[in-house]
């Protein structure tokens, strides 16, 4: 054990957890990192290409190397860094990317091979035989790298997604974010404080400064008691906010339950997308390490993070320990640990005027190697040309802090390089509102980022016209860290700078070599920085380094900038719950629940849920049931639920004069009390759209779309009457579900509705064939009625307000039994509409023109119709393929559609196309499988044979050219 | 983003369905000459800026109005709403 005293632990309580089926203990505040550390766990996992001992590096979110499988089961999560993953009883890791114990990894193999995997080796050596890519190289390469391995389990948990609004939304809870959330919240703006940790405070908790003579913790407290009392204020703890976008909106993952074995009754995790007037980004710094050789072994890790962890969690990696800094900060961490009992070999300072700030030995030089292949047993110290081995288990290492830019650079921030500082600070920013503070925008001494912070919020209200005044703050150590750039410490052997995908100094040397010098060739040929951690501890340092090599200034070689997410967002958080049956909204019918009584099966139309067809006991196949259904409609009546038709209402002194803008036909002409079926073209003069347009006064009409178009249709109506003709006089509103809409089809279906209605004369002379009218049924019921067909048979469509939808089915049912009354699915229908050689989406499907569809003369060349003058253009006026029905000329054969047209011995290829089916279906009336489809000179080729090829699967049947009405040609039926 | 509906505020984006280049509202008239050579220019052919774009949105999930929205496509800098109404019928997109 290697605990020390002090710290934010709970040491009355004891945590139970394993760690690659070790059983270990740790305590309330630990995270999995330093229970291990406080176990004498030095090795976590093993590197991402060359299989290298890997050990915990920092103390936060940063973390390149420790990453673990966390839990198990279907609640595994690969890749999660110990660092940041709060220590629950019972909580189960493993560590990941060996082959055979941790301790014994086959492939570490791949690291005394190392000279074959340098910068760009995939590009280089798996280039021939191209054939083996696919098989052989790509699959062993994918076994061999990556990290963790998925549960490839469904995630059982529950995710949610909410919104939050705010005056200031403050990013980081160490002391800027304190001190901005104090100023903010005390002049009353609507604040949210957000913070990835369990527990605000920051860095103020990772160190042993004080705070007006007292530990900060306390003042923490304080400003933690005030802000919660104060009602404008929510705090979220264990909180990332992980990505600025557009205007100010922030994307943000509260860990709600990931503290927890199993999250209950709760969601395991929230997303939050705040929409923030102002931000302030107090989100600390990130420290740099110093490249050496075999810098990578266990138990070398950030000297401000051993601090870390021996301040809040009282450990130390090792009993005896050496910090390597070029600045003061690494002599803080060598007092801090001294002061809790650890032995501090010596501090390796490479200013040469360095002096010990504290009874330790001091060396002048820099460390060159270290040795302990599985942890940490000693670092080699280069010393004005001596050189010594020092024994010691764990090394800090302590090269400068860079500023949390991260998300400051989501809105094409560029960082800006300060000499002063030797690092990058937030740039001018986009329009994200957010104003750096702290050590995040360089002002890194505790006093420096209580004040920065204060200021930050101070500014951001004044932006808002809120007057605020910086909170009183505590006294606070301000001292400079007199740092001196080391960014790498020359000499052989591999020295590494991005641990976490194994990118070495050697690496950037070839680079630099092989020309790939501007830092985006830099990153992807060597893949630095473009691991999960996207570089936080190695992008400034790559830089350093090339920019040596170019003899060019750092920011002359260029900056790195980071995308969202700031640190990995799980996609269930993502989806946030709509996964499987909540994926998106359901649309039922106003006939729902009746039809599922009626034991109907569904099938999914855009949102709706349509009955496809309704099986009867005995029937075994769906066909069966849809040609019941078929001959039952065609011989007594039919009733099929069409709600789901968009419906469109239109009213207003110009309604006309809109409609014959809007449609590629006539409808002003049209006689109140009738329907007309209207085709509407795009723009650019391919049919788009059918329906009916009904007129039921001089300024009134109703347009009905189809069940697919009903959005798109109305959009471009509101487009046409807002953005075209806003000068008529004309409203719209979608009543689609307003009004229930039930077709009654069959020879029975005056009989039926006869029995319905309130008096009102059905007879053919006074409502014939394509008549509407407002009327009332079943006493005194509201409805409309329409003498509509898109079966072919004496039809009619009934509306009533959708609340009365299902009484209307069930009262139509009722009085039809002795009709024949039968209830036809979305299967029918379709059957019955290709029977009659009505178009539907598949012939409207955005390629096909009206003249291909036979309607060519509808299209009117009086009127300026949407889409009319293209129509008429060249290309599509010289389209000769036009709709026709197909039949099988062996009835036992079978009809595709999908299938290409091809002539009589004819080769099937592109060049002899001559069209495509594009409906299919068995005909119970025909008694043949029967399609329609778009063929080339269709009009003259009626009886000729052609060949329906699918060369896909080798079928091929003969198919007989007929017209496209299967059903009653003449239309007698439609108007008895 | 955020987008200032003249007659509801700031909306999020997400309300709205995006269409294009508010050119869009100059359509041309069809019964004129040479209008094929004008529609095949409205239809296909739109000027696609680095900078300051005029361009609709429809508010589909709200009011259903349907906007000009002024805004820099390099930042993403909202200049402006207007109602598209009100610009057609002021003579159109500039």
């Amino acid at each position: 054990m290697t605990r020390l005293t002090g710290g934010l632990i709970d040491r009355a309580r004891d945590l139970r957890f394993t760690f690659d089926g070790r059983s270990y203990s740790g305590h309330p505040g630990d995270t999995l990192a330093s229970a291990l550390l406080a176990n004498g766990v030095r090795l976590t996992g093993r590197s991402f290409k060359y299989h290298r001992p890997r050990g915990v590096f920092s103390a936060g979110s940063e973390e390149p190397n420790a990453l673990v499988e966390l839990r198990s089961g279907a609640r595994k999560e690969p890749n999660t860094r110990a660092t940041v993953a709060e220590l629950y009883d019972g909580l189960e890791a493993a560590s990941q990317n060996h082959v055979g114990p941790l301790g014994f990894d086959l492939l570490a193999v791949n690291d005394l091979f190392s000279s074959f995997f340098a910068a760009g080796f995939y590009y280089k050596t798996f280039m021939w035989p191209r054939a083996f890519w696919e098989k052989l190289y790509e699959p062993a390469i994918r076994r061999a790298a990556g990290l963790g391995s998925l549960s490839m389990q469904p995630d059982p948990d529950a995710y949610d997604k909410g919104f939050l609004h705010c005056d200031l939304l403050v990013i980081g809870g160490g002391a800027a974010g304190l001190a901005a959330a104090l100023t903010a919240g005390r002049a009353g703006a609507r604040v949210i404080l957000a913070d990835e940790d369990f527990r605000l405070g920051g860095r103020l908790l990772a160190e042993s400064h004080p705070l007006d003579d007292a530990p900060a913790t306390e003042w923490v407290a304080r400003a933690e008691a005030e802000l919660a009392a104060l009602p404008n204020i929510r705090i979220l703890r264990r909180c990332t906010v992980f990505g600025a976008f557009d205007h100010g909106i922030y994307g943000a993952v509260e860990r709600v339950a990931d503290h927890l074995p199993e999250p209950g009754q709760q969601v395991r995790q929230t997303l939050w997308r705040i929409t923030a007037r102002r931000a302030v980004l107090a989100a600390g710094a990130i420290e740099r390490h110093i490249p050496f050789r075999n810098n990578d072994r266990p138990g070398i890790m950030l000297a401000g993070a051993m601090r870390a962890y021996a301040n809040r969690w009282a450990v130390s990696p090792a009993k005896r320990v050496a910090i390597f800094t070029n600045n003061d900060d690494g002599h803080r961490t060598a007092l801090d640990l001294a002061a809790k009992g650890v032995e501090v070999a010596a501090v390796i300072d490479s200013r040469p005027d360095a002096r010990a700030q504290g009874q330790y030995r001091l060396v002048h030089g820099m460390v060159s190697d270290a040795r302990g292949r599985l942890g940490l047993r000693g670092v080699q110290i280069d010393s004005g040309g001596r050189r010594e081995w020092l024994d010691c288990g764990a090394l800090g290492v302590a090269g400068g802090w860079n500023p949390n830019v991260h998300l400051a650079s989501h809105h094409r921030g560029r960082p800006v390089w300060d000499e002063a500082l030797q690092a990058f600070v937030p740039g001018e920013g986009g329009l994200c509102g957010l104003i750096a503070a702290g050590a995040a925008k360089g002002q890194g001494s505790t006093a420096a980022a209580l004040r920065s912070g204060a200021e930050a919020a101070v500014e951001a209200l004044a932006q808002l016209g809120i007057e605020a005044r910086p909170a009183e703050l505590p006294a606070a150590e301000d001292a400079s860290a007199g740092l001196r750039p080391l960014w790498h410490v020359p000499g052989k052997g591999r020295a590494w700078v991005d641990f976490q995908n194994d990118v070495t100094v050697k690496d950037i040397k070839l680079a630099h070599q092989e020309n790939m010098r501007p830092v985006e060739h830099l990153k992807r040929w060597t893949t630095l920085g473009m691991a999960t951690d996207q570089g936080k501890t190695a992008n400034v340092t790559a830089l350093a380094v090339m920019s040596e090599l170019t003899g060019k200034p750092i920011p002359e070689t260029g900056t790195t900038i980071f995308r969202p997410p700031y640190s990995g967002v799980s996609l269930s958080v993502l989806g946030g719950g709509d996964t499987g049956a909540h994926f998106r909204p359901r649309r039922l019918t106003p006939t729902h629940e009746w039809a599922r009584a009626q034991g109907a099966v569904f099938v999914e139309v855009g949102p709706w849920m349509r009955a496809q067809y309704f099986p009867r006991p005995g029937e075994t196949h769906w066909r069966q049931t849809v040609d019941r259904e078929v001959l039952a409609t065609r011989k007594g009546v039919g009733i099929c639920d069409v709600t789901t038709l968009g419906k469109v209402d239109v009213q207003g002194a110009d309604a006309g004069e809109f409609l014959d803008r809007i449609y590629a036909n006539a409808m002003k002409s049209l006689k109140v009390g009738m329907v007309r079926y209207g085709l509407m073209l795009r723009e650019d003069g391919s049919a788009w759209d059918d329906g009916t347009c009904a007129r039921l006064a001089e300024d009134h009409y109703v347009v009905t779309t189809t069940t697919a178009q009903a959005g798109p249709v109305y959009r471009q109506m509101e487009f046409a009457r807002q953005c075209l003709w806003p000068e008529l006089d004309v409203q719209l509103i979608s009543t689609t579900d307003a009004w229930a809409q039930i077709a009654v089809a069959g020879p029975n279906a005056r009989r039926l509705l006869e029995r319905i209605v309130d008096g009102f004369d059905l007879s053919n002379e006074a409502f014939p064939f394509m008549a509407c009218a407002g009327l009332t049924v079943c006493g005194g019921l509201k409805a409309r009625l329409f003498r509509i067909s898109f079966s072919g048979e004496l039809a009619y469509e009934i509306a009533v307000p959708a609340r009365y939808g299902q009484a209307l089915v069930e009262r139509l049912m009722e009085q039809g039994a002795d009709l024949g009354a039968t209830p036809y699915g979305t299967e029918a229908l379709g059957v019955m509409r290709i029977e009659k050689g009505h178009a539907a989406g598949n012939e409207l499907n955005g390629q096909t023109t009206a003249q291909m569809l036979g309607l060519g003369r509808m299209v009117s060349s009086k009127k300026d119709g949407i889409g009319a003058v293209m129509s008429r253009r060249e290309g599509l006026a010289a389209e000769t393929r036009v709709l026709v029905g197909l039949q099988p000329v062996d009835p036992a054969q079978t009809v595709l559609a999908g299938m290409h047209l091809f002539a009589e011995g004819a080769p099937h290829r592109t060049e002899t196309d001559q069209g495509w089916i594009t409906s299919a279906c068995h005909s119970p009336h025909v008694g043949s499988s029967i399609g329609l489809g778009f063929l080339a000179d269709g009009g003259a080729r009626m009886g000729e044979t052609v060949i329906a090829a699918n060369p896909l699967q080798g079928q091929k049947v003969a198919l007989r050219v007929v017209p496209p009405h299967f059903v009653d040609p003449e239309g007698g039926r439609l108007r008895d | 983003m955020l987008i200032p509906h003249p007659l509801l505020g700031l909306r999020d984006a997400q309300e709205f369905t995006y269409l294009g280049d508010a050119a869009l509202l100059n359509r041309p008239d069809g019964m004129a000459e040479g209008a094929e050579a004008a529609f095949a220019e409205y239809v296909y052919l739109r000027d696609n800026p680095a900078g300051v774009h005029r361009e609709l949105w429809f508010h589909e999930q709200g009011d259903r109005s349907w906007l000009v929205v002024t805004r820099d496509t390099t930042t993403h800098e909202i200049l402006g709403a207007e109602l598209a109404r009100d610009v057609k019928l002021k003579g159109g997109a500039a």
